[in-house]
């Protein structure tokens, strides 16, 4: 009976039901195709590339530690580690500044090292530990460096402060904060359009004299 | 930025296999220019290999010579306390180049192999010989105020943008690689390329050639040095002019001289006839403004650059006097 049915169809649409058996028919080939190529992950291991691997439009697992939570998370090989942490963490305290390296906003700490964020692939940082302007503070105790920036007026605009920010502390951390000189030397890499680095400079200064921990 | 296939290679050996296997593949170290090239679309790699955690970033002296481990990152080298007292030149070079973020991320081999920075290289919409083959110079012609006065080609001026690389030729230092043919030592003064017909080469590694360490012997050179780069502002920008002088000196009396200049040639430019004409003289500003003068001959100028015919000899001269504190 269910012949029947099935013939009782005007005939358009039982082309059309065809023409979908075909469809799912062909894909699913593609797809038996596709999981008997061997994949990148197959090539690597017979190159000795261990570790990780990635094609195009691949995305990738990566473990990272950010701000002293760990989290699994999976990117793209191309997504630097600046577009990771707003576009797909949404920690936006980090900014996008000229996107190439060249003005210090997106600083951020890895593994306690100062970098430009924007000019770091984040597939290259697999297990590494990331400290955003947002993991400075402790709750609502805010950092010796953030209070010294709002007493001294280190602001102004404010787009470029969390780079700022987090370049001053490393700076003391380096032990570069030393003189006006040094300091002004070591946080070159920081640009200011608002012309906040007097109040900056004051700022390191005061945190670095007052001997409290960074 | 443009997709890519990533790998990361745990040995060099597979590492320099991945390189020749691909032709449009990249490494990947510190990625400081790497990834602003790719960016701005100057270079498309289709496959970069991840190299910065392969186990080449020791920094070790042997005998009387520094080994320096090409992943070992400029902060860490300019840092630490045996280079700053027997490479104090090094030293100085390293932190004259960047900001503290980027010099916590470039690596010494990156370093050396970081590409030119003329605004026609990096501009895809103009003429640049170094970034399309046959496209033509923007700069001959052009806006060439950073560009070269030494050892150019109608084909290129662009000028080498390493402070580190001034220091390294001058302290006679060897870049080790490894390639699909084996190891090989390369004098340092013989890893980057004049331009000539193939501009787009800078230097003389083979395909699939991987840096694996410099090596700088230690000299005599650790009082009497001085790295002085004039640029457009105090700090964090690349050269006009860049000079590294080293003496030895002994009753004030000139034993033994290094110079080199950045920011004039396609490559780090070292100064030999100068030296050569320091040694034996006692150290004033007569010595160094004869050697200054020796230093630029054959120099050329184009339109834009003409202050560098003079700001080069005053730079060397500058040098020379800091170095040795004459007055």
């Amino acid at each position: 009976m269910a012949d029947e049915i099935s013939d009782s169809k005007p005939e358009n649409e039982e082309r059309s039901h065809d023409a979908a058996r075909r469809n799912f028919l062909k894909q699913s080939s593609v797809l038996t195709a596709l999981a008997l190529t061997p994949g990148p992950v197959v090539q690597a291991a017979a190159a000795e590339w261990d570790e990780k691997i990635a094609a195009p439009f691949e995305k990738v697992p990566l473990k990272l530690a950010v701000n002293g939570k760990s989290y699994k998370l999976s990117v793209e090989p191309r997504v630097t580690l600046l577009d990771l942490l707003r576009e797909q963490m949404h920690l936006t305290g980090t900014k996008k500044g000229c996107d190439y390296g060249q003005c210090g906003a997106c600083t951020v700490h890895i593994d306690g090292k100062r970098v430009n964020s924007c000019l770091v692939l984040a597939v290259m940082q697999d297990g590494r530990e990331i400290t955003t302007i947002e993991g400075l503070a402790k709750g609502d105790d805010l950092h010796p460096m953030q209070e010294a920036f709002i007493k001294n007026d280190g602001f102004q605009c404010g787009y470029c402060t969390p780079g700022q920010i987090m370049s001053a502390v490393a700076c003391i951390r380096e032990g570069k904060a030393n003189s006006e000189t040094e300091i002004k030397e070591f946080m070159s890499g920081n640009i200011c359009r608002c012309g906040a680095y007097p109040n900056i400079v004051s700022a390191i200064q005061e945190v670095k004299n007052g001997g409290q921990k960074v | 930025m443009n997709q890519f296939q990533y790998v990361r290679p745990a040995k060099p050996k597979a590492a320099i296999e991945a390189r020749v296997k691909d032709q449009n593949s990249q490494f990947i170290a510190g990625g400081t220019n790497l990834l602003d090239l790719m960016k701005r679309g100057v270079m498309n790699p289709e496959r970069l290999i991840d190299i910065s955690r392969l186990p080449l970033d020791k920094l070790e002296r042997q005998g009387n010579t520094f080994r320096i481990g090409s992943m070992a990152l400029n902060a860490t080298v300019a840092d630490d306390k045996q280079v700053l007292e027997k490479l104090p030149l090094l030293a100085q070079a390293l932190n004259a180049g960047a900001s503290a973020q980027l010099r916590n991320m470039a690596t010494i081999g990156g370093n050396m192999l970081q590409r030119t920075r003329c605004p026609y290289f990096y501009d895809t919409a103009l003429p640049c010989n170094k970034r399309e083959p046959g496209s033509g110079c923007g700069a001959l012609e052009g806006y060439n105020r950073m560009h070269a006065i030494f050892g150019f080609s109608d084909k290129c001026i662009a000028v080498h943008p390493s402070d580190m690389s001034v220091a390294l030729v001058a302290l006679d230092a060897t870049v080790l690689v490894s390639g699909p043919k084996g190891d090989r030592r390369i004098p340092f003064a013989e890893l980057h390329r004049l331009p000539g017909d193939i501009p787009q080469k800078d230097t003389t590694l083979e395909p699939g050639e991987l840096i694996t360490a410099v090596e700088v012997p230690e000299g005599p050179f650790t009082k009497n040095v001085h790295y002085l780069k004039v640029r457009e502002r105090a700090s964090y920008a690349f050269a006009l002019v860049s000079v590294a002088a080293a003496l030895q000196l002994e009753n004030n009396v000139i034993k033994d001289a290094r110079l080199a200049m950045g920011g004039v040639a396609h490559k780090p430019w070292r100064l030999t006839e100068a030296e050569k004409s320091l040694v034996g003289k006692p150290a004033t500003e007569a010595t160094f403004q004869a050697a200054a003068e020796i230093a630029m001959r054959g120099a050329k100028a184009f339109k834009h650059n003409a202050f560098k015919l003079k700001l080069g000899p005053n730079a060397i001269v500058q040098a020379l006097k800091n170095a040795t504190n004459v007055a």
